[in-house]
């Protein structure tokens, strides 16, 4: 029975987790926008969150990698953070992660009314 | 949780932000001081940042920013003609700061702009935290 509610709420337990981890190399981003050489970085979050449900269901997990991003212009302090991709990809990142939590919170309720009557 | 390191990084962002106001602050103060402790005129200073890998250390890509040093600025001195200036030389020259004003007011408003980008940062990561503790309520 534990393992069915794993399953129950496996995917969106995952995603809710590489929203995190993304949501944290996001704000990396935006910190560093100022510090010379820095490299904007970031998860790709289709491929990634195929490759955590991979490893959920074997029962393992593997942190996320992050990607080098490709800035759209070069500057001359060699920091390849664009605000406006960043400031973005946070506040979109942001709403999934609120999503997510919606979601578990319906699937919780439904449970509930199911153990409830 | 991994979202708390947002607080991490955003707070040594805005620690060093300040930093960097706090010598863009110095600088204009001193715009025209010809003298100080040394007896040579104010040089003006510059932060350098640099990261700080923070929560799962490099490989998580996970960083926070730091302090790496303060410069002072190489750039020539100005030279003022004010010959009845206690401190001019021969020629009548006073060697005044090379502080630019228009540089440091633009490193100013750019400083505070970023200050405020984190302290929205972790108004958002407090927001996403606060949901994350509702959850099955």
């Amino acid at each position: 029975m534990a393992n069915t509610l794993d399953d129950y709420l496996r995917f969106h337990q995952t995603a809710l987790g590489l929203r995190a981890q993304r949501q944290e190399i996001l704000a990396s981003n935006i910190a560093n926008a100022d510090t010379p050489n820095y490299k904007a970085r970031d998860i790709p979050f289709d491929s990634a969150l195929k490759t955590a449900m991979d490893a959920a269901a074997a029962g393992s997990s593997v942190p996320a990698a992050a990607q080098y991003r490709v800035p759209a212009q070069l500057s001359a302090d060699g920091n390849s953070v664009d605000m406006d991709v960043e400031r973005a990809a946070f506040a979109d990142n942001a709403i999934h992660y609120e999503a997510d939590i919606s979601f578990i919170n319906s699937k919780l309720k439904s449970l509930l009314a199911a153990i409830q009557g | 949780m991994s979202l708390f390191n947002v607080f991490g990084v955003a707070s040594s962002a805005m620690t060093a932000q300040s930093q960097r106001l706090n010598v863009v602050a110095s600088n204009l103060a001193n715009a025209d001081s010809a003298t100080g402790a040394d007896g040579k005129p104010y040089r003006a200073r510059q932060v350098v940042f640099g990261t700080v890998p923070l929560g799962g250390g490099a490989a998580s890509g996970v960083s926070g920013v730091k302090v790496a040093g303060v410069v002072e600025d190489p750039a020539p001195m100005k030279r003022l003609y004010e010959p009845q200036h206690p401190l001019a030389d021969a020629e009548g020259y006073v060697t005044m700061p090379n502080v630019n004003v228009v540089e440091e007011m633009v490193n100013m408003i750019s400083a505070s702009r970023s200050y405020q980008n984190n302290v929205d940062m972790m108004n958002t990561a407090k927001t996403l935290l606060l949901k994350t503790l509702t959850l099955g309520q």
